[in-house]
C-alpha cells in the first residue's frame, strides 16, 4: 500500500519514525523546536518529543556538526540541521577535516554516523542565500551525499540515512517541500542509500538532473513528447556515490546527453558527470554533452536578473535541441 | 521636572534642532518599515524582509553619535542604518524594489544596502560574518593612522557564533578602533536568548577578551547616543575597542515568513506599549516644551510624505538592465574565453 504525501510529511515521517523506533535518534539545528523549522519540516516537534531531543542550538554551525560528531561517536544518532546550504559553509570544517575522516584516518576502528540535513533554493534571496554546493560534498570521499527530488525517496533515504552507519549529508530543496508523490506504507520502509533512476524513458535523448532540476527535466520532457521528441529523464537521487552505470547505460541508447544543474557550471556535478560518461561510453556519444546550468555570477536580487541566472524549463528544451541539432534559428533582436 | 535651558531636554547637551532630527529619522524609520511591509504584501518587494520597527533608536543613537569618517558594517537588518545615516529613502525604496536606482542597483534588496561615500561598507546576511570584517577595518584604520573607528552592528544571536570571539580577540589583542554594537533584541529568530547564549547579557562576554563594555537601554536614542559617543572617544584615543549592548525589541516577525510561536502577543504588547523609543521621545519633547504638538506633527506629515514619493519612485523605476547582469563579478580584465 501506498499513500500520497508532501515531500515535507514524507521526511517528516521519517524524522518522528525514527525517533520513536530508536531513542539515541534527537535532532539539533537552528529554530527547530520553538520556531518549528524554517520550513516547517519539524513543526510540532518539540511538543511531541521534548527539548532533549528536538534542541534549538545558537547560531554556530561549526558546533553544531562537531557536537553532532562527538555525540555520534559517543553512542547516540544525531540528526543536525543547517538551516541552509549557505551556513554549512561555516561547519564545513568539521565536515570535511573532522566528519569525513574520522571512519579511515583511525582505521576503521569506529564511525561517526552524523545526518546533516541541509537545504538549498533561490527566490529573491540575494548572493549570499541562494547556491548550491552539492559539488562542495560529493567531492569528499568518506561522505554520503543524498539529495532526493520526490518523497518517497526523501523518507526512504532519510531513514536509511538515520540507520546507517556513515555520515551522510542530506541535501533538500525549498522549492519543492510542496511536491506531492507516493509513499509506501510501512514503518520499515528505507531505501539503500545509492543507485540512480531512470524515471521516464526516451530513445532521443538523455537528460539527467537532481532535485528541482528533476522536476525541469520533466517538463521539459512533457513539451518536448508532443513534438515528437522522446527523452529519457534520469534522476540522479544520489551523487556520492556517484552512479555513472545507469547513466552510461542511457546514454548507449540515446547518444546523447543533457545534465541540468542548478549550480555553476564551472566546477560542478554536471563536470563530472560529463568527465565519467565520455571515460566510458565516448564511442556512443552523437553530440557534444550540454550543461544547462546558472549563469556565473553571485545571484542578484532583482526578479528579472535572478530569472536570467537559474536553469529553466526553455531552457532545457533548447539544449536537448541542440545536441539533436535541431538549433532554432536566433530569435530576432527586439 | 524643570527645564533647564530653552530648547533642551535636562541634563542633555542636544541642541533642539538634534533632537528633533533624531524625533524625524526615528518617525522615518518607522514609516518606512510599516510601508514596506504593505509593499511586501502588493508582491513589491520579495525575498527576506527583516523590519526594525521597535529597535530605531539604536540606530539613531549610534549614527549620530558617529562621525562622518567613521565606518560602518551592519547585519542584514539594515534599513534603519541607512536612513539614519540620511540615505535618500528613494533609493532605499528602490531597493526593496529590485530596481535600478537602488542603493546597490537592485542587486542586493533588503539584506545588502551599502552607500561607500559614507564608509557604510555594507550589510550582510551570514550572522557574524561582519564582524571580523569590522576589526579588518579597524585595522586599516589603525595602520594609516587615521582617527576612524568602525562600527559594528550586529545582533545578540550572532554573539554566539565562532566569528564572534575571533574578531573580538582580534580588536583586543591588536587595540583596534572597533566599536562593536550589539543590538539585543532578545530574539534570534525565533530562539529567545535565554535558550542560546549561556549568559543572558551580551555585554559580559567582551570581558572574556577584556574589552570594556556596558549596556543602554536601547529604546532611549539619547541614552544609547550618549553611550554611543563615549564609547566612540574611547576607541579614537587609541585605547582599542568597545562594547555596547543595546537593550531593544523588535515588534514584527523576524521577517515575514515568520509564524512567531515562539512569543506571547502579550509580551509584544507589553513593549510597544511601555518601551516604544519614538513615544518616549515625543513625550520627553512635549513634557520639556522643547517641541510643539505642532512641530512633531509636520514633522510626521513631512516623512509621511517622504515615504509616498519613495514608493512612487521606486514603483516608477526602471528594473536593471540585463545587460549588467554579468558586470562587477571582477574589477580587472578577464581576457581568457
Ligand atoms: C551563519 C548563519 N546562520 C543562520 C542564519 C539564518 N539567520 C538569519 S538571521 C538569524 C537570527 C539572527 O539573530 P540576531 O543575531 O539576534 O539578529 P536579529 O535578527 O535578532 O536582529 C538567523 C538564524 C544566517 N543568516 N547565517
Ligand atoms: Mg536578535
Amino acid at each position: 500500500m501506498a499513500r500520497e504525501i508532501t515531500y515535507r510529511d514524507a521526511l517528516r515521517e521519517a524524522l518522528r519514525e525514527e525517533m520513536y523506533r530508536d531513542e539515541r535518534v534527537f535532532l539539533m539545528g537552528e529554530d527547530i523546536g520553538a520556531y518549528g523549522g524554517s520550513y516547517a519540516v519539524t513543526r510540532g516537534f518539540l511538543q511531541e518529543f521534548g527539548p532533549e531531543r528536538v534542541r534549538d542550538t545558537p547560531i554556530a554551525e561549526l558546533g553544531i556538526v562537531g557536537l553532532g560528531i562527538g555525540a555520534a561517536i559517543g553512542g547516540l544518532r544525531p540528526v543536525v540541521e543547517l538551516m541552509t546550504i549557505n551556513f554549512s559553509l561555516l561547519a564545513m570544517d568539521q565536515i570535511v577535516n573532522h566528519l569525513a575522516k574520522i571512519y579511515y584516518m583511525f582505521n576503521g576502528q569506529f564511525t561517526a554516523p552524523v545526518v546533516v540535513r541541509t537545504v538549498e533554493g533561490f527566490g529573491q534571496l540575494a548572493a549570499t542565500h541562494s547556491q548550491f554546493f552539492e559539488n562542495y560534498f560529493a567531492y569528499v570521499p568518506g561522505l554520503r551525499v543524498v539529495a532526493p527530488a520526490v518523497p518517497k525517496d526523501a523518507k526512504g533515504f532519510l531513514k536509511a540515512a538515520i540507520r546507517g552507519n556513515d555520515p551522510v549529508i542530506f541535501i533538500e530543496h525549498s522549492l519543492i517541500y510542496r511536491n506531492r508523490g507516493e509513499v509506501p506504507d510501512g514503518e520499515d520502509f528505507v531505501l539503500p542509500l545509492e543507485g540512480a533512476e531512470v524515471r521516464r524513458e526516451g530513445q532521443d535523448v538523455t537528460i539527467v538532473s537532481w532535485l528541482r532540476g528533476y522536476y525541469l527535466a520533466l517538463g521539459a520532457a512533457e513539451e518536448l513528447a508532443r513534438a515528437g521528441i522522446e527523452c529519457e529523464v534520469i534522476d540522479l537521487r544520489v551523487l556520492r556515490p556517484l552512479d555513472i552505470e545507469t547513466i552510461v547505460r542511457s546514454v548507449q541508447k540515446t547518444n546523447r546527453l543533457v545534465i541540468v544543474e542548478e549550480g555553476w557550471k564551472s566546477f560542478g556535478v554536471g563536470a563530472e558527470i560529463a568527465a565519467a560518461v565520455q571515460e566510458r561510453a565516448l564511442d556512443y556519444l552523437d553530440a557534444p554533452i550540454l550543461r544547462v546550468a546558472s549563469v556565473e555570477v553571485p545571484m542578484p536580487y532583482a526578479r528579472n536578473l535572478e530569472r536570467l541566472v537559474v536553469p529553466n524549463k526553455d531552457r532545457v528544451i533548447e539544449a536537448v535541441r541542440e545536441v539533436l541539432y535541431q538549433r532554432l534559428p536566433a530569435p530576432v533582436a527586439r | 521636572m524643570t527645564s533647564t535651558v530653552d530648547g533642551q531636554l535636562p541634563g542633555v547637551a542636544l541642541p533642539k534642532s538634534e533632537l528633533l532630527e533624531m524625533y524625524r529619522l526615528m518617525v522615518l524609520i518607522r514609516r518606512f518599515e510599516e510601508v514596506a511591509a504593505e509593499q511586501y504584501a502588493l508582491g513589491k518587494i520579495a525575498g527576506f524582509l527583516h523590519l526594525y520597527i521597535g529597535e530605531e533608536a539604536v540606530a539613531v543613537g549610534a549614527i549620530r553619535a558617529m562621525d562622518p569618517e567613521d565606518h560602518l558594517v551592519t547585519h542584514y537588518r539594515d534599513h534603519g542604518y541607512a536612513l539614519a545615516l540620511g540615505l535618500d529613502p528613494r533609493r532605499c525604496m528602490a531597493e526593496l524594489f529590485g530596481k535600478a536606482t537602488g542603493l546597490v542597483g537592485g542587486r542586493g534588496g533588503s539584506m545588502h544596502f551599502a552607500d561607500a561615500s559614507k564608509h557604510f561598507w555594507g550589510g550582510y546576511a551570514i550572522v557574524a560574518g561582519l564582524l571580523p570584517i569590522a576589526a579588518g577595518l579597524g585595522l586599516a584604520s589603525k595602520y594609516l593612522n587615521q582617527r576612524r573607528v568602525a562600527v559594528a552592528i550586529f545582533g545578540d544571536g550572532a554573539t554566539n557564533n565562532g566569528a564572534f570571539h575571533e574578531a573580538l580577540n582580534f580588536a583586543a589583542l591588536w587595540k583596534l578602533p572597533v566599536l562593536f554594537l550589539c543590538e539585543n533584541n532578545q530574539y534570534g529568530m525565533g530562539t529567545a536568548v535565554q535558550y542560546a547564549s549561556a549568559v543572558r547579557e551580551m555585554y559580559r562576554k567582551a570581558c572574556a577578551y577584556d574589552i570594556p563594555a556596558e549596556q543602554v537601554d536601547g529604546q532611549d536614542v539619547i541614552a544609547v547616543y550618549e553611550a554611543t559617543k563615549r564609547a566612540l572617544d574611547h576607541c579614537r584615543s587609541g585605547n582599542g575597542p568597545y562594547f555596547l549592548e543595546a537593550l531593544t525589541y523588535r515588534y514584527r516577525g523576524h521577517s515575514m515568513a515568520d509564524p512567531e510561536t515562539y512569543r506571547s502577543k502579550e509580551e509584544v504588547e507589553e513593549w510597544r506599549r511601555h518601551r516604544d523609543p519614538i513615544t518616549r521621545l515625543r513625550e520627553q519633547l512635549l513634557t520639556h516644551n522643547v517641541a510643539t504638538i505642532e512641530e512633531l506633527a509636520a514633522l510626521d506629515r513631512a516623512v509621511e510624505e517622504a515615504v509616498a514619493e519613495a514608493v512612487r519612485f521606486a514603483d516608477e523605476s526602471p528594473e536593471p538592465d540585463p545587460a549588467t547582469l554579468t558586470q562587477f563579478v571582477y574589477a580587472d580584465p578577464i581576457t581568457v574565453r
